[in-house]
């Protein structure tokens, strides 16, 4: 059986590229209006890479045919 | 504790209805979101295959490890309603709320590990209900199974509701729509997989609502200037009252905001209410028998009781930062429901106390995290509803269907028929709520009459556990005298509201307060009255109570394993972090 942790890494490596990809775009397409608070920070940029980076993490750990 | 926290704020939601949407989603959110459902539709039918007895389908084979059975007995607790209700909660009453995280979990969580879950284990039960057939006999049981199928159901239905109405308020979804495409999913994923596929997913879920929910606290803090930054807000906002400390303001009902007082939270949440939760309501409990080994079970609650004392970082501090950067000098920006909803029949648009979650989401969260909070929050609904179903399944296949209706069928027969009575507790609970939608009271009395069952089944279960004395006659009328006593008291205090003074010991307890002195009481009568019955009836020999009873049952020892492999070394370490949780936000 393919471990679950598999599944979450492979979620987390989708999201991590839409919410990375999201964060850059919108890094050089600022809006018109900003309405999100601290938006200088660009959090959508470091936790997309982050999310992007524990899946690429767990996908590799727990591959189907790799022991734990 | 869904079902305990859930009917202090839900009335509160209930009354509201969605002037407009508080958050909009961009196409990212969306995409974030369907790939969600997508998930956990896919592991159900991954699943599918290797759900083929009934060890499989309702004991996931029994196979879980440690982490897997601790995250999972964790997730389904957190699900429904439990991240914005208490967030809402921390909002109104402060860090008071993270009680019900801190000594309203961890000591019942330490004691499950470490004396209740060796005679779970040993005992190879199936269910709490199971559990009292082999110490008490068939009526207990009977009484216990049938109360608790017939509970779960409904509050499966009631929790399906409030997350319709949430993400009608939150996102203007339609609610019947929200309804059943989030039952369906559940219902298809826990049909194919059974309980394999709701721990499964619960795990993703776990994960998903950390993920989601980390980054509010994290850039709030941020804003406010760090923890004493928030606190310095807090108190300039609101120099006359004290939302940040935990015990120092519970020596009386009058120096805190929930009114309430130490001994309600020690005794009545700490020792009654929570014990009751977290080491016999079968929602939680099955996740943690499902443990491939009685190590494993044993750490599993340990591992959830770890988490369990992080959760206020996302529930409670959003609150928290709220009241720090939401409001003004002296100036709530959230109200009560009740006077949001006063204000929207005026045509004025109000945000009430448990909104606080997707506000403070939607004040720090742009395109992309927006989608991933919102997962999160649907994530842990379908976490608890799924808990909620697969459970009722196994009570009803084995400790209804199997012990009164038809005794002798097939493993295959019975199988079958979880499948179909996990579709059927979906409808079920789809019809409460439809019938939520058309009475709010029903939904109140159905979220309180729960939690009646809780502190009595919990004298009953213990008793059972640590008294070998205890007789069956003694369990059964003392299960069914605690439960009679809390629905008596509460039938009391709606008839006459004054009547609250007299269960919780003083005129000015409020409504949390009537709460936890309720379910002292109950267990009260339940444990005297199985004393005092068991007392008068013949007992069984040691014998028959092998594997049930602390004093017949040879625990299996752990003194072969290395100090840091061993179940009671890792209960001392989050029973230590506990302690200096609490002195330091004394």
């Amino acid at each position: 059986m393919i471990s679950i942790w598999f599944f979450i890494g492979l979620l987390l490596l989708i999201y991590g590229v839409l919410i990375l990809g999201s964060g850059i775009y919108e890094y050089y397409n600022p809006p018109a209006v900003q309405t999100v608070v601290l938006s200088d920070l660009h959090a959508a940029i470091w936790w997309g890479a982050l999310l992007l980076a524990l899946g690429v993490i767990y996908i590799t750990k727990f591959r189907p045919g790799r022991n734990g | 504790m869904q079902a305990i926290t859930g009917f202090c704020w839900l009335p509160a939601l209930f009354l509201q209805a969605a002037p407009e949407r508080l958050l909009h989603l961009s196409s990212v959110d969306i995409a974030i979101v369907a790939i969600y459902f997508l998930a956990v539709l896919g592991i159900g039918f991954y699943l599918k295959s290797y759900t083929k007895t009934g060890e499989d389908f309702f004991m996931a084979g029994r196979e879980m490890t440690a982490w897997v059975a601790g995250l999972s007995f964790l997730a389904a607790n957190l699900g429904s309603l439990e991240l914005m209700g208490w967030a809402g909660n921390a909002y109104q009453y402060g860090i008071l709320a993270a009680h019900w995280y801190w000594v309203g979990a961890i000591p019942a969580m330490l004691f499950l590990a470490i004396v209740m879950i060796p005679f779970y284990y040993i005992s190879k039960t199936h269910s709490v209900p199971g559990y009292l057939k082999l110490r008490f006999g068939e009526p207990a049981r009977a009484l216990s199974a049938i109360s608790f199928g017939f509970m779960t159901v409904l509050m499966s239905g009631i929790n399906m509701y409030a997350m319709a109405v949430v993400l009608k308020v939150v996102l203007g979804w339609d609610i019947y729509f929200s309804i059943w495409v989030s039952s369906i999913t559940v219902a298809l994923y826990v049909t194919l997989g059974g309980l394999l596929s709701a721990i499964f997913n619960e795990v993703l879920q776990f994960v998903l609502i950390w993920l989601g929910a980390l980054l509010i606290s994290i850039i709030g803090l941020i804003e406010a200037g760090g923890w004493s930054g928030m606190v310095a807000r807090i108190h300039t906002n609101f120099p006359s009252q004290d939302f940040t400390h935990l015990w120092s303001t519970l020596g009386s009902f009058q120096d805190n905001p929930m009114g309430i007082n130490w001994v309600g939270i020690v005794f009545g949440l700490g020792a009654v209410i929570s014990m009751g939760y977290w080491t016999t309501d079968f929602l939680v409990v099955q996740r943690v028998i499902s443990a491939k080994d009685l190590r494993s079970a044993k750490l599993a609650p340990l591992i959830g009781a770890a988490f369990k004392m992080c959760v206020p970082f996302i529930v409670i501090l959003p609150g928290l930062l709220g009241l720090a950067m939401l409001d003004t000098p002296g100036h709530h920006f959230l109200v009560a429901g009740n006077v949001a909803a006063a204000a929207l029949e005026k045509g004025q648009v109000l945000h009430s106390y448990d909104e606080v979650l997707p506000i403070m989401l939607a004040r720090y969260c742009g395109p992309g995290l927006m989608g991933l909070g919102i997962t999160a929050l649907i994530a842990g609904f379908m976490s608890g509803m799924a808990g909620n179903v697969s459970a009722f399944a196994t009570v009803w296949t084995y400790d209804i269907y199997r012990a009164m209706i038809r005794k002798d069928a097939t493993d295959q027969h019975y199988v079958t028929m979880g499948r179909w009575c996990t579709i059927g507790g979906v409808l079920v609970s789809i019809g409460t709520a439809y019938l939520a939608l058309h009475s709010n009271s029903i939904m109140d009395y159905v979220q309180e009459l729960f939690s009646f069952f809780i502190a009595p089944l919990f004298g009953t279960v213990l008793l059972g556990m640590l008294w070998k004395r205890a007789t069956g006659p003694g369990g059964f009328w003392g299960l069914l005298c605690g439960t009679g006593s809390a629905i008596g008291m509460w039938a009391w205090v709606r008839s006459n509201p004054a009547a609250s003074q007299y269960i919780a010991l003083s005129p000015y307890a409020k409504p949390q307060a009537e709460n936890m002195f309720r379910a002292l009481w109950s267990a009260m009568v339940c444990v005297l009255v199985t004393v005092v019955v068991s007392l008068l009836t013949k007992p069984r020999s040691d014998k028959e109570l092998v594997g049930l009873v602390y004093g017949c049952t040879e625990i299996p020892s752990e003194g072969h394993l290395p100090l840091w492999q061993r179940p009671i070394f890792w209960a001392g370490v989050v029973a230590a972090a506990f302690v200096v949780i609490q002195i330091i936000f004394w």
